[in-house]
């Protein structure tokens, strides 16, 4: 059960690419995630959760958010032969684990401030 | 690694974190970033900024990545302007979108900095060998431009320089492309003072102006030295040695010389280098070969140049035909040549001579598929004298101080006769004489009748009766040269007086020579033969000069001339 959440090589690397633009990106893409989350609980066109399933996937890999990425994939593939329910399902893994590892960006805000 | 050419680089990514992310890479990398968040964006941008590189998210709102490629694409025109997709796309069909909408390269996510910078410098070579190309390719256009106006320009100068002396007489028929200049193909003719006829067709090496070149000079010689009356062999030599002086030397001259005379219905052949010529005899249906004997103009020093000739016997309509080696060289599709055989099966085939051009045109076209344009030919027939004509030398000085009352002797011995052409000289003198201009073309024929029986029967000792078929031809030709060369005695002398006589003047022109004579009586004794091919010089001086007389047992003639001066 220990699958990686966080690719921390990737977040190392991140944080020597931006130096004091860091934590704007940290940022960014907390917003982000959090717009795009909304329109996957509100919608149930599969193309539109297919596009926005997309969209995550690309940014939380560059994030070094391994699992967040799989999952976007996974719902990007299937949206349109999965029952409704089995997207609602599949939309609350994913925003489960966007919460396991908020707070591993957001620790790395503040770590990056008070340095 | 080589420093990167810092670049234009537009960002075109809807995630507002990945385009943070991807700016700052690029940037840190040493370049000048422009972003937007859409495809309407990115072509905007594009229009406004050229950009010299793109990267571009495949699926993004508003217009989609593949046709904001599309249209940029458009945009750029010839330039390159290289466009790398972002896409986390796995698909192979989606991947293939991509490059059919224009895309040269991909970047996949997460995004590896190092597997960027070696994409954009290698995406940037490509757009820097594109510019390259396209920089090359308008300075050969314009240098084309550049080459294409001063072959006009040195077509104009030569034009006037060669002209087309009397290619355009009755007796003769020629094919030659506008072009043939910068083929190095040269077709020249011009009458001599007494009416005969020089062609020359010559090929020189090379194409373009280097071949053109050339020419010019060539064509100054060959009309200067034919209208002042000098002979094959003089013009020859000096041609040889101008063009050794003058070109480079891996560059020469190949050529075939005529000599057409219509008085004594004969034609003197050299032959440099040029496929064989062909004297067709119309009464036999005969065609005689006139190879190459000697090397092209421009190659040996003067000392080892050769400028003898070959004389044959032609009738009234008999043909000589000369042409370039484009007709021979012409290959078809297995690289075949079509060869003397061919040509000569053309020559059997042919029923009517008119239609000989047009018979080897068919030919080559059939045999190679299409015409070709840089074949030369020129055929030279034999008419009756009465229908030639030279046209008038026009002199340019007032006549104020022509020499009316002179005369001069000259006496040409031994060796100098092997060499030395006195005619062209003696006739630039008598045209100093105003009033004798008229009559040039009648005084350069007897004195070169006169000086030629003075030589030939009287020095050497030739029996003219020898020419009276092909071979005695030759064989008297070759007795000529022969005995020449041998000469250590003997002279010619020719004595020229001129008189004023009422409103004009007379000329006697009287030429002695050291050899036997010949019964005179006898022969004005015999009717005047027109088919004969011999002795019809006696005739000729009597019928053009005025007062024929030969005494000393036929070594010496008188002959003379009058003008009256035009009111």
């Amino acid at each position: 059960m220990t699958e990686t959440h966080i690719d921390r090589e990737a977040l190392s690397v991140l944080r020597e690419v931006m130096e004091e633009g860091y934590p704007e990106l940290l940022d960014t893409f907390l917003a982000d995630s959090e717009s795009r989350l909304g329109e996957l609980q509100k919608t149930s066109d599969a193309k539109v959760l297919s596009a926005v399933a997309h969209s995550f996937k690309g940014s939380a890999s560059n994030m070094g958010a391994v699992r967040l990425a799989a999952l976007c994939q996974e719902l990007e593939s299937e949206a349109k032969d999965k029952s409704p329910s089995e997207i609602a399902r599949l939309v609350a893994d994913i925003t489960g684990e966007f919460a396991d590892v908020r707070p591993v960006y957001e620790d790395e805000r503040q770590h990056a401030l008070t340095h | 690694m080589q420093a990167q050419e810092p670049l234009t680089v537009l960002i075109a990514e809807d995630s507002a974190a990945d385009r943070l992310l991807l700016s700052t890479i690029v940037r840190r990398q040493g370049h000048q970033v422009l972003t937007a968040a859409n495809g309407a964006e990115a072509v905007e941008t594009f229009k406004e900024q050229h950009p010299d590189l793109v990267l571009m998210d495949a699926l993004m709102p508003v217009m989609d990545g593949f046709e904001a490629a599309r249209q940029i694409k458009v945009l750029a025109g010839e330039a390159l302007v290289p466009i790398i997709f972002l896409t986390s796309l796995t698909e192979s069909e989606a991947l293939a979108r991509c490059l059919e909408a224009g895309g040269d390269d991909f970047l996949a996510k997460p995004y590896n900095q190092v597997i960027l910078a070696a994409k954009i410098k290698a995406m940037d070579r490509l757009r820097r060998l594109q510019a390259t190309v396209l920089q090359q390719r308008d300075l050969i256009a314009r240098h084309h431009d550049y080459l294409l106006n001063e072959q006009r320009v040195a077509k104009a100068v030569f034009d006037k320089v060669a002209h087309s002396g009397c290619l355009s007489a009755p007796n003769i028929r020629y094919l030659q492309s506008p072009y043939a200049l910068f083929n190095g193909d040269l077709l020249l003719a011009a009458y001599t003072p007494a009416g005969d006829m020089h062609v020359m067709l010559g090929d020189f090496t090379g194409h373009g102006l280097p071949a053109a070149v050339g020419a010019m000079p060539l064509a100054e010689v060959f009309y200067g030295m034919t209208a002042k009356g000098y002979g094959l062999a003089e013009t020859l030599r000096e041609m040889n040695a101008k063009l050794k002086r003058i070109l480079p030397v891996d560059m020469f001259c190949c050529a075939t010389l005529l000599s057409l005379s219509f008085q004594s219905r004969s034609v003197e052949v050299w032959n440099g280098g040029m496929p064989d010529g062909y004297l067709h005899r119309m009464a036999s249906g005969e065609r005689v070969p006139l190879p190459a004997r000697h090397l092209p103009l421009g190659i040996l020093s003067a000392q080892a140049f050769d400028d003898r000739t070959d004389v044959y016997p032609m009738a009234v309509d008999d043909r000589v035909f000369l042409l370039s080696d484009g007709v021979i060289d012409t290959c078809d599709a297995n690289d075949q040549l079509f060869g003397v055989e061919r040509l000569q099966q053309v020559f059997a085939a042919n029923r009517e001579p008119d239609r000989l051009f047009e018979d080897i045109e068919q030919a080559l076209r059939d045999f190679r598929g299409q015409a070709r344009d840089d074949v030369s030919m020129v055929e030279v027939s034999l008419l009756e004298s009465a229908q030639t004509h030279g046209a008038a030398p026009v002199y340019s000085d007032s006549g104020q101080s022509c020499p009316l009352n002179w005369s001069a002797s000259f006496e040409f011995r031994g060796a100098t006769l092997r060499r030395f052409n006195p005619l062209p000289f003696l006739l630039q003198l008598l045209l100093e004489v105003h009033g004798l201009r008229a009559q040039s073309g009648a005084l350069y024929s007897v004195l070169a009748e006169l000086y030629s029986n003075g030589l030939e029967h009287g020095v050497l000792g030739l029996d003219s009766s020898l020419k009276r078929d092909a071979a005695g031809f030759a064989r008297y030709y070759e007795m000529r040269a022969a005995r020449l060369e041998a000469l250590q005695d003997g002279f010619v002398r020719v004595h020229l007086q001129v008189q004023p006589q009422g409103e004009g003047g007379r000329l006697v022109i009287r030429v002695e020579d050291s050899g036997k004579g010949f019964d005179v009586a006898r022969v004005m004794e015999r009717p005047v033969d027109n088919v004969r091919l011999s002795g019809r010089g006696i005739g000729l001086v009597r019928q053009l000069g005025r007062n024929a007389s030969w005494s000393d047992q036929g070594r010496s003639a008188s002959v003379e001339f009058f003008w009256e001066i035009e009111a």
